[in-house]
């Protein structure tokens, strides 16, 4: 009569989460949907570096006429296709039948300048600078980046967090609630504590997150040294790396939530409204670096709001108007509120997962 | 062997488990019948560590039960599902694995297992792709790919073809058979009847009876027994010792509590014509069942 259950091992709780986070990851990669998301997002991304690269080669070459007496003068300007004329009648033949988009002549005797640029309509600018002279300019307090590529960076890390914690937030909550309203979470609750069940969600799908943002970061970073740009790579170099080190932790906090939320419903046509609470702490924070990227306080508290450091904090370092230890006071605010995002997580899972119907509410789920 | 011990659990202010005590013996078959809300659901999730008591203790083998040991234990819950997009295969091994089997053995047994309930062929469907009664054998596959000792299955029957029922008794039978304890609900009395060593009868929240299924029925039996014959068996009346229940020319159902006057009948009955049958009328499960509750 005695039970003889000693030829099995009990898995250990770290196995018991490989086993969990193995099979989330599995699952993940077959969805079409996930795959489809991911290729979009990659495409979006190396789209964006090809554009960067077209726009900064486009100072392309711009055919112009010259009389031979100034050819040599601006032989060393570049960006220019020059066809070396006799005379000022013949570079005017030129440009009307459009061979030649300008043509550079001396001056008529008297004139104030040396030289006089005809044009059709309008004389290429890149042309009129190259013959201008310009004032010395001297800055006292110079602005590292410019306007449109802070604005760039800033929707570029923002979107890139926005989208990952909008695509897999909500399919930790959905693979939550698919295992509650087919029921097999009994049977699961009956092999595995709880918890490891939990940790292996947020582990698992945490880790194809975070596998997708250094496919990104790498796309990014090899796509920009190979069309030309290395100039922004090193502007976005070190912010990039903590990017990537503030997006996992940031990740991970919005994953517990999302875990959280999708144990508190039985179908998956109440998790949308469940999950409205957590999508707004991914929405609002993405809005406000988008529309106030150049509020430098605005910024600056976004930058140590946990659910907005992410983004913030990044952005402050390619602006360079971070200080050395800014980042690691926000990278550490946040991992307590990451810590601290798990421990209600796994309080609402726990006391949420069996009931069955309709939605448990924040009291019953948080008290029990 | 497995004992409960005086369970008692509420919901709020109702009362679903009160004082609940049974054991679950090795190597034996035992139904735990009841009502529907009768609490059998919430004990077998109170056995499997789902849900926790509020009082009363649980032993395996005389010790205290645990999460170790539970964690062994087959369950096949009364609200069924696996993942519908996993393949049959795919998730018994992965339930395997997370009952504590190794890659190779939860490979090894999750195919014997499919055999056995004759789903070989639709091992690498997808669940949702499944019939219903193949979705059941899968959950039952479900429940014993990791070999357990103790079984716990509520309503494994229910949504069954009379032929998978059959399929699944076997199985089952064959775990009790090399040792293994187990433990089922079921509405369906006939199929507890044939099936069941022990039986427990819980109605609201507490146990009825429970023991062995034939040292119950004897227990509730009356001394009846019922004969048939070729002639008419009108004289039963005027027999000393012999109360007549019902009576239908050639068939009759009496009651004696001398088992010789019984003995008389038959003689009597034989030197008539032929007897076709003349037995001791035992208590069904049925009528035990409406008798305790």
């Amino acid at each position: 009569m005695k039970t003889t259950t000693a030829r099995r091992h009990s898995p250990s709780f770290t196995q018991s989460v490989v086993l969990v986070a193995e099979r989330e990851i599995t699952a993940r990669l077959r969805s079409k949907t996930f795959l489809v998301t991911t290729g979009i997002l990659l495409v979006l991304v190396l789209g964006g570096v090809i554009a960067g690269g077209i726009i900064s080669n486009t100072s392309s070459t711009v055919p112009v006429a010259v009389v031979s007496s100034m050819s040599s003068e601006l032989s060393n300007v570049n960006g220019l296709d020059l066809t070396v004329v006799d005379d000022r009648a013949e570079a005017e033949a030129l440009v009307s039948e459009g061979t030649v988009d300008a043509a550079v002549v001396p001056s008529a005797e008297g004139s104030a300048n040396r030289v006089t640029i005809i044009a059709e309509s309008e004389a290429p600018s890149s042309l009129v600078r190259a013959l201008s002279v310009a004032p010395e300019v001297e800055l006292l307090n110079p602005s590292q980046t410019d306007e449109t590529l802070r604005y760039l960076a800033a929707i570029g890390f923002g979107l890139i967090f926005f989208f990952s914690g909008m695509t897999f937030g909500p399919m930790i909550s959905q693979s939550v609630v698919e295992e509650k309203q087919t029921r097999i979470v009994e049977i699961l609750m009956s092999a595995v504590p709880v918890s490891a069940l939990m940790a292996g969600k947020v582990i698992g799908n945490s880790l194809l997150a975070f596998a997708q943002i250094i496919a990104i970061a790498v796309l990014a970073i090899v796509g920009l040294s190979v069309t030309g740009q290395a100039e922004l790579l090193s502007l976005l170099g070190a912010p990039l790396l903590w990017f990537v080190g503030f997006f996992i932790i940031g990740f991970v906090l919005l994953a517990a939530l999302f875990a959280a939320v999708g144990a508190m419903v039985s179908r998956q046509e109440d998790l949308g409204s469940a999950m409205a609470p957590v999508t707004m702490l991914i929405m609002l924070p993405y809005f406000a670096i988008v529309f106030l990227n150049d509020n430098p306080v605005a910024l600056t508290v976004m930058s140590y709001i946990p659910f907005s450091a992410p983004v913030g904090m990044p952005m402050r370092l390619f602006l360079g108007t971070a200080a050395w230890w800014e980042p690691l006071v926000a990278l550490a605010l946040l991992v307590v509120t990451a810590g601290l995002a798990i421990l209600l997580g796994a309080r609402i899972y726990n006391n949420s997962l069996l009931k069955i119907g309709s939605r448990v509410s924040w009291a019953q789920a948080i008290k029990g | 062997m497995l004992q409960l011990d005086n369970i008692s659990k509420a919901f709020g202010g109702r009362i679903a488990l009160d004082g609940v005590s049974f054991d679950v013996r090795d190597g034996r078959m035992t139904g735990f019948v009841g009502g529907n809300g009768a609490g059998k659901t919430t004990t077998m999730r109170i056995l499997l560590g789902v849900l926790e008591g509020d009082a009363g203790e649980i032993f395996l083998d005389g010790d205290p039960l645990g999460a170790q040991q539970r964690r062994h234990f087959g369950y096949m819950p009364e609200e069924r599902g696996l993942y519908p997009k996993m393949k049959v295969r795919e998730q018994l091994v992965y339930l395997a694995r997370l009952h504590g089997l190794s890659s190779a053995d939860a490979g090894r047994s999750a195919d014997s297992l499919v055999e056995e309930l004759g789903l070989g062929e639709r091992r690498d469907s997808t669940l949702e792709s499944l019939s219903l009664g193949n979705q059941q054998r899968a959950q039952i596959a479900a429940a014993l790919v990791h070999d357990p000792q103790i079984l716990v299955l509520d309503e494994p029957f229910s949504g069954l073809d009379p032929l998978a029922v059959d399929t699944v008794v076997e199985v089952l039978k064959q775990r009790a058979a090399s040792g293994a304890s187990v433990l089922f609900s079921s509405h369906q009395l006939e199929i507890v009847e044939r099936l069941c060593d022990d039986l427990v009868i819980i109605a609201e929240g507490s146990i009825r009876v429970s023991g062995e299924r034939e040292a119950l029925r004897t227990a509730h039996s009356s001394p009846r027994y019922t004969i048939t014959a070729g002639s008419d068996l009108g004289w039963l009346r005027a027999e000393p010792d012999i109360t007549v229940v019902e009576f239908d020319g050639g068939h009759a159902t009496f009651d004696t509590t001398e088992s010789a006057a019984a003995q008389r009948v038959l003689s009597r009955a034989v030197l008539d014509g032929d007897v076709t049958t003349f037995a001791p009328q035992r208590a069904s499960l049925s009528q035990i069942f409406r008798e305790v509750i």
